[in-house]
């Protein structure tokens, strides 16, 4: 495993087609982020920050440019690589929280696993990020019984659930109220402590995006200033 | 973990999976009866005539197909000398006439039918008093709902009903053979000769002696050849094909309602395809996740279709229970299971691959 940053990023682009229409959503991006950091991307509406965690996380290609995460060159990846990539080495977190409606919270945690093709119990120190989560005991309920905030803690364990090497969270706190937030926020902030997981988060609130080390801000596609 | 995933998603739609496993068991039904019919009938057949108590059939000469109706060609005289023959203990004639199909009404003389099979068994009344009663079976006095006494109307006349036998005795519908030659416009003429030997063992040896005498115009059969025959021209008369016919709907619907079905559960589920392709869950696993659906769907209509199968036969037993026998052809169910996974299989393909393709970022933006 190299020593270098776990996300690198050089030249990035990527033109959306809508129809006969190219429309660039990042226009030459370079982004390092070191292992352990905890990042946050602020930025208004459409200044790529969707689309530069979409190519981290390999639900799609980059049009030019190189994207070097956990040591492999999402370029070169095909269809399959960056599915593999999402199965180990990248954890979602969403603003919708985005659980298997079906399953209960449990279930929806052992599939992460069982697609990542770790078994479907977790580690038995999972036990302790569960709790750490306050999510041990609301295991066997459907989300349809859950909190929001409840909802996106088990979302949180579900992406972290295979140990993967970036944590990649998109306005987890967007459809919180302001205790549930502020709750998530430390479970992040307590994860990248704890366990040194590289965290990126987009966020349109200053004050969530206090608790990274970093903030990072885009505008029209590219990164126009990192504090 | 996936299974437990589709049998999720399939509770979680009740209303949907239970119309989808109705459609689905509606061809198993129509196959299994179908074929639990023609089985059912052609053995009921086969009962009846073994139920004679002969060992020999032969008919007139001009009817070689053994389902044909064509009229009495034998003349009655000539049991006399079919009972001359060696190893012949006693010769029976029989007029038949197809009433409303698949019945038939058997003229006979009882005299000769107790030489035959020692006397037919009554469940109620006893032999014929006069020109114009019927003995009937238990399955066609249930049809009728007719009892001893009664007056039954067969081939646009009034019959008495002297006597109820139990099946399986040569005909559900007996009547007296001089009547029916009446009726008929053939008097002294017969459909059938059946001949009781002294020993079965002689069954082809008598066969041969009469052929040699006879040449190959009077169709000649043992009963076990009778059987046998009766199965062949069923089937050559189309019922292969029309199983095969019934069969391919079975598929087309099969194919048409697991298609729409998984159509719209992929349609409703584009978020939750979204959710596991972010989670690196491939193509293939969204296709096997569409696919065992599909296959459980067409478990359940096959179970659900057997299931039916009873329901259908009972219906057919108590409405028609002389006209239609129905049986349960057990050897069937992983044949129908088979056709209904087939259509199944194939209607999952179009929605399974939609699913597999749906771009993971479209699919979480989905509300």
């Amino acid at each position: 495993m190299s020593s270098g940053p776990i996300i690198e990023i050089r030249g990035l682009r990527k033109i959306y087609r809508v129809g006969k229409v190219e429309v660039p959503a990042l226009r030459g991006v370079d982004l390092d982020v070191d292992r352990g950091e905890f990042v946050a991307i602020v930025g208004p509406s459409g200044s790529g920050k969707s689309t530069l965690f979409h190519i981290i996380g390999g639900l799609t290609p980059p049009t030019s440019g190189s994207v070097r995460v956990a040591d492999q060159d999402l370029a070169a990846l095909t269809d399959g690589g960056r599915t593999n990539l999402r199965k180990r080495n990248v954890g979602f977190v969403f603003q919708k929280f985005n659980l298997l409606p079906n399953l209960t919270a449990r279930d929806n945690i052992a599939v992460a696993r069982y697609i990542a093709g770790t078994g479907t119990q977790p580690d038995p120190q999972f036990e302790e990020v569960l709790r750490l989560l306050k999510i041990d005991d609301r295991l066997d309920h459907k989300p349809s019984a859950l909190s929001g905030g409840e909802q996106q803690r088990i979302a949180i364990a579900r992406a972290i659930v295979n140990h993967p090497a970036i944590l990649l969270a998109d306005e987890p706190t967007g459809n919180l109220d302001t205790e549930n937030s502020k709750a998530v926020l430390e479970i992040l902030r307590d994860l990248n402590e704890r366990l040194a997981q590289t965290i990126l988060m987009i966020t349109h609130n200053p004050e969530a995006a206090a608790y990274g080390h970093h903030t990072v801000h885009m505008r029209d596609g590219r990164i126009i200033e990192r504090t | 973990m996936i299974a437990k995933l589709v049998v999720e998603n399939i509770k979680h739609k009740p209303m949907r999976s239970l119309l989808s496993i109705l459609l689905i068991g509606v061809p198993v039904t129509l196959i299994l009866t179908l074929v639990g019919l023609s089985h059912g009938m052609l053995d009921d057949a086969e009962r009846r005539a073994r139920g004679s108590g002969a060992d020999i059939m032969l008919r007139g000469s001009n009817a070689t197909a053994i389902l044909s109706s064509s009229s009495a060609t034998l003349p009655e005289k000539f049991l006399d000398f079919l009972a001359r023959q060696p190893h012949v203990k006693a010769a029976m004639g029989v007029i038949t006439h197809a009433i409303e199909l698949p019945l038939v009404v058997n003229g006979v003389d009882l005299a000769q039918f107790d030489k035959m099979n020692g006397g037919l068994q009554y469940l109620a009344g006893g032999p014929f008093q006069g020109p114009d009663d019927v003995i009937i079976d238990r399955y066609y006095a249930q049809q009728k709902k007719k009892r001893v006494g009664d007056t039954i109307e067969i081939m646009n006349r009034p019959w008495r009903v002297s006597g109820i036998v139990d099946g399986g005795q040569l005909a559900h519908i007996l009547a007296p053979l001089k009547t029916l030659q009446e009726l008929d416009a053939a008097t002294g003429k017969i459909t059938f000769a059946y001949l009781k030997l002294d020993d079965p063992a002689n069954t082809q040896a008598v066969i041969d002696d009469l052929k040699k005498q006879l040449g190959d115009s009077y169709p000649i059969w043992s009963m076990e050849d009778f059987a046998s025959q009766l199965r062949e021209s069923v089937n050559r008369q189309g019922l292969d094909e029309f199983i095969g016919v019934i069969i391919g709907i079975g598929v087309v619907i099969g194919f048409a309602v697991v298609c729409l079905s998984m159509y719209m559960s992929v349609l409703q589920r584009t978020r939750e395809i979204g959710i596991l392709k972010s989670l690196g869950g491939s193509k293939i696993l969204i296709l096997r996740i569409v696919w065992m659906e599909a296959l459980l769907l067409g478990l359940g209509g096959t179970a659900l279709g057997i299931l039916m199968s009873y329901g259908a036969r009972l219906a057919i037993e108590t409405l028609r229970p002389a006209s239609f026998q129905v049986e349960i052809v057990y050897i069937w169910w992983p044949l129908a299971a088979a056709i209904t996974l087939a259509g199944a299989s194939l209607g999952a393909v179009y929605p399974g691959l939609s699913a597999a393709s749906h771009d993971a970022i479209e699919a979480l933006a989905y509300e």
